[in-house]
């Protein structure tokens, strides 16, 4: 187990930079979750790490030991693939054993570990069997056993569930979250799902076009978005942005609505006022615009309305029970702690 | 996209009748070939193979026991019994259905009845060749009653072609050694050029280094270059560096001109496993070495099978380099396809012997495809990626 240090990693494809000078700092036993839209370059930051691919400028330091140069297998970690990538041909109990083999360990030991391992995953009763015969999760749980067994500095994960069920995925993303938790190791996990980001990390690291965007934890991502794309990634349905201009000290929308501001604009400053679906009802205090029902999704606890205002179409939550029907006027309310001031240029959040 | 909606195309159908065209215009001279390998030169002579499948009906003539050594006295009678078919090596099994006892008339009787011969001498003749002839002193001599017969012969067939063609030790006719010869040749012939093959292929598909894909390149371009170009040089290099003609030449011959093939199906092969599975096995610390020997081996072991037929047909079937980097004047060497080739000038008329020799020829590609054959359409990597 060890810390993880990535300072200005950088990477080019022939002449295209795909990462731009990525820093971070993987404290150890940390859970760290990179997640981001497809071409972000996080899947790239995560072969970097691994050293499945050289990097062209910046340094990777794992254990306070700068692995730049080394191979993969000299860098202390292990990787979970998405496809699984388990050795079709050999039985469970090979396919867990396979990293042993260059260890000094003797035969018995590595047969305890194994165990071991199998023991932790469930996995005891399988160990014989082929890889054809298990099902995605077997096949997800045998690769993720395939890195415990040599117990490395850092656990690489790229987008492991991506391949499994709707409902697979939920019990393994307990599964690997509990299992965090009893090991205690360095885990990077690589994911294009924010939902799963939330749940399993300690931190999260939000990337975009090969640049980090916002990190922290998931409740700083989601409270304190750092920017609009960051607001908009991070919840689903995604954040409300409404245009206006700071007017004495207040907001004023597009529908003339003006909505007080916590924060100190100058006058005649263009921004964007984002409001959380959650945090916009038809009920409340402080009335922020109004509109014509044109859209209701019901989810059973709550309704989703879509709701055309004079900012465009914005997405409300109501009550399950009683919503309002399509075609109904509202007036939306928020509470003024729960919007989120960004400029309208840079879509850098004001604070 | 008409079998979607669950109707068959009519391709299905132009399918199905060129497969089994295919089967019946491979099967036809297989079969005959495997039929008339068990029929004596009288048989193939006289029918074609496919009758002999079946029960011939034919008229023969046969003759009882000579009565001066094989006559019993029955009270003041003679008799002659036995089975006709006896005497008569050309005939084993049958059924007489009718007969008689003259040219003019050879279905007067059926099988069962009694003929008289006149002057108190009388034969009885069974449908399984048992005859009773019974007469008295004077009729009972000379030579044996002669029968006219329709016989129903079952199919018969002998082992004999194949016991000269392998057993014999005739070096005219003797597939033996030359069969010996040609597994010399082929084994090793199959085995080199798979072996750097494999490690050629997982290099051009999963190691970088410069000049990788000029190399794939040229190995396609070799692809075209027909063999026939090389002989010569070749054999003038194996003649000056000192291998002559010999096992040794004929088999770097073989190698050379399979690699560029095996080379390009492996290489293609192997570029398509998973990346994946070849990442994590060196994340999980094996060398390139090990990668190819634990994973990639195993993984690409339907292509090595059917690289493996291919080579092993070819070189078994192969005349034109054995020519040229084997036989030499003593023929020590000779291998099958040469042997029938001799065997065409020597015993050009003797069908059975040919048919025997094509067959011991053909009998071991036969066992080896249909042994392999599963691996040429069986994937291993079910399992490994979802």
């Amino acid at each position: 187990m060890a810390d993880l240090i990535i300072r200005d990693l950088v990477k080019t494809y022939d002449k295209t930079e795909v990462l731009h000078g990525i820093s971070l700092d993987v404290k150890d036993g940390e859970f760290v979750v990179f997640v981001g839209p497809s071409g972000c370059g996080k899947s790239t930051t995560l072969r970097l790490i691994a050293g499945l691919e050289d990097t062209t400028s910046g340094e990777i330091e794992i254990g306070g030991r700068v692995v730049n140069n080394l191979e993969p297998k000299d860098r202390d970690i292990a990787m979970v693939f998405q496809n699984y990538a388990i050795y079709p041909h050999m039985t469970v109990r090979k396919n867990i054993g396979f990293g042993l083999r260059s260890s000094n360990k003797s035969k018995a030991e590595k047969e305890k570990r194994i165990e071991e391992v199998a023991a932790l995953l469930d996995m005891t009763p399988l160990l014989n069997r082929k890889p054809s015969q298990l099902s995605g999760g077997q096949r997800q749980r045998v690769a993720i056993g395939r890195a415990m067994v040599r117990d490395p500095a850092v656990f690489l994960f790229d987008e492991p569930l991506s391949n499994l069920d709707a409902q697979l995925r939920t019990q393994m993303r307990l599964e690997i979250k509990k299992l965090h938790q009893r090991v205690g190791s360095t885990i990077v996990f690589v994911t294009h799902d924010q939902v799963e980001a939330m749940t399993m990390a300690d931190r999260i690291v939000i990337m975009k076009d090969g640049h980090i965007q916002q990190v922290g934890t998931p409740q700083e991502v989601y409270h304190k978005p750092a920017n609009t794309f960051v607001a908009r990634f991070i919840g689903a349905p995604s954040m409300n942005m409404l245009a206006g201009q700071v007017k004495d000290g207040a907001v004023v929308l597009a529908g003339g609505n003006a909505v007080p501001v916590p924060v100190a604009v100058p006058d005649g400053k263009k921004v964007l006022v984002g409001v959380r679906p959650e945090d916009l009802h038809p009920e409340g205090e402080t009335s922020l615009l109004e509109g014509t029902v044109s859209l209701a999704e019901p989810l059973g606890h709550e309704t989703l309305l879509y709701v055309e205002t004079p900012s465009g179409e914005v997405i409300s939550k109501a009550d399950g029970r009683t919503p309002p029907g399509v075609g109904a006027r509202v007036a939306l309310h928020a509470l003024k702690e729960n919007l989120h001031l960004f400029d309208a240029e840079t879509e850098q959040a004001i604070t | 996209m008409d079998n979607i909606a669950g109707k068959k195309s009519g391709l299905t159908w132009a399918v199905h009748l060129a497969t089994l065209l295919l089967v019946l215009l491979w099967l036809f001279p297989t079969v005959g070939l495997l039929v008339s390998s068990f029929r004596t030169a009288d048989q193939i002579s006289s029918s074609g193979w496919w009758a002999s499948l079946f029960p011939t009906e034919r008229n023969v003539v046969m003759r009882a026991a000579d009565p001066d050594d094989f006559r019993v006295a029955d009270d003041d009678l003679f008799v002659v019994s036995g089975n006709l078919f006896d005497e008569d090596p050309t005939v084993s099994v049958a059924t007489i259905s009718v007969w008689g006892t003259s040219s003019r008339e050879i279905s007067q009787y059926t099988a069962g009845e009694t003929a008289d011969l006149g002057d108190g001498a009388t034969i009885t003749v069974q449908a399984n060749g048992d005859y009773e002839w019974r007469g008295p002193d004077g009729e009972i001599s000379g030579r044996g009653q002669r029968v006219f017969a329709t016989i129903e012969a079952a199919p018969e067939f002998t082992l004999a072609n194949y016991e000269q063609v392998l057993l014999s030790g005739n070096s005219t006719d003797s597939m033996a050694k030359a069969f010996f010869n040609t597994l010399t040749v082929t084994i090793p012939a199959t085995i080199i050029p798979i072996v750097v093959a494999a490690f050629a292929a997982y290099a051009l598909a999963w190691m970088e280094f410069p000049g990788r894909a000029l190399l794939i390149a040229a190995v396609v371009g070799l692809l075209v270059v027909p063999l026939q170009l090389a002989l010569i040089p070749l054999l003038k290099l194996h003649l000056g560096i000192g291998i002559g003609k010999g096992y040794l030449g004929v088999w770097l011959a073989h190698t050379g001109f399979g690699l560029p093939l095996a080379i390009y199906l492996l290489r293609n092969y192997m570029v398509g496993l998973p990346r994946d599975i070849i990442e994590c096995a060196k994340v999980d610390g094996a060398t390139d070495f090990q990668i190819f020997t634990k994973i990639i081996l195993p993984l690409s072991f339907p292509a090595l099978a059917s690289f493996a037929i291919f080579q092993f047909l070819w070189t078994w079937n192969d005349l034109l380099v054995a020519k040229v980097f084997l036989i030499d004047a003593t023929g020590e060497t000779t291998v099958m396809t040469n042997q029938i080739v001799e065997l065409l000038g020597t015993r050009g008329g003797n069908w059975e012997i040919l048919a025997t020799a094509a067959f011991v020829s053909i009998a071991v590609p036969l066992v080896v495809f249909f042994a392999m054959q599963r691996y040429l359409v069986r994937g291993l990597l079910a399992g490994s990626v979802k």
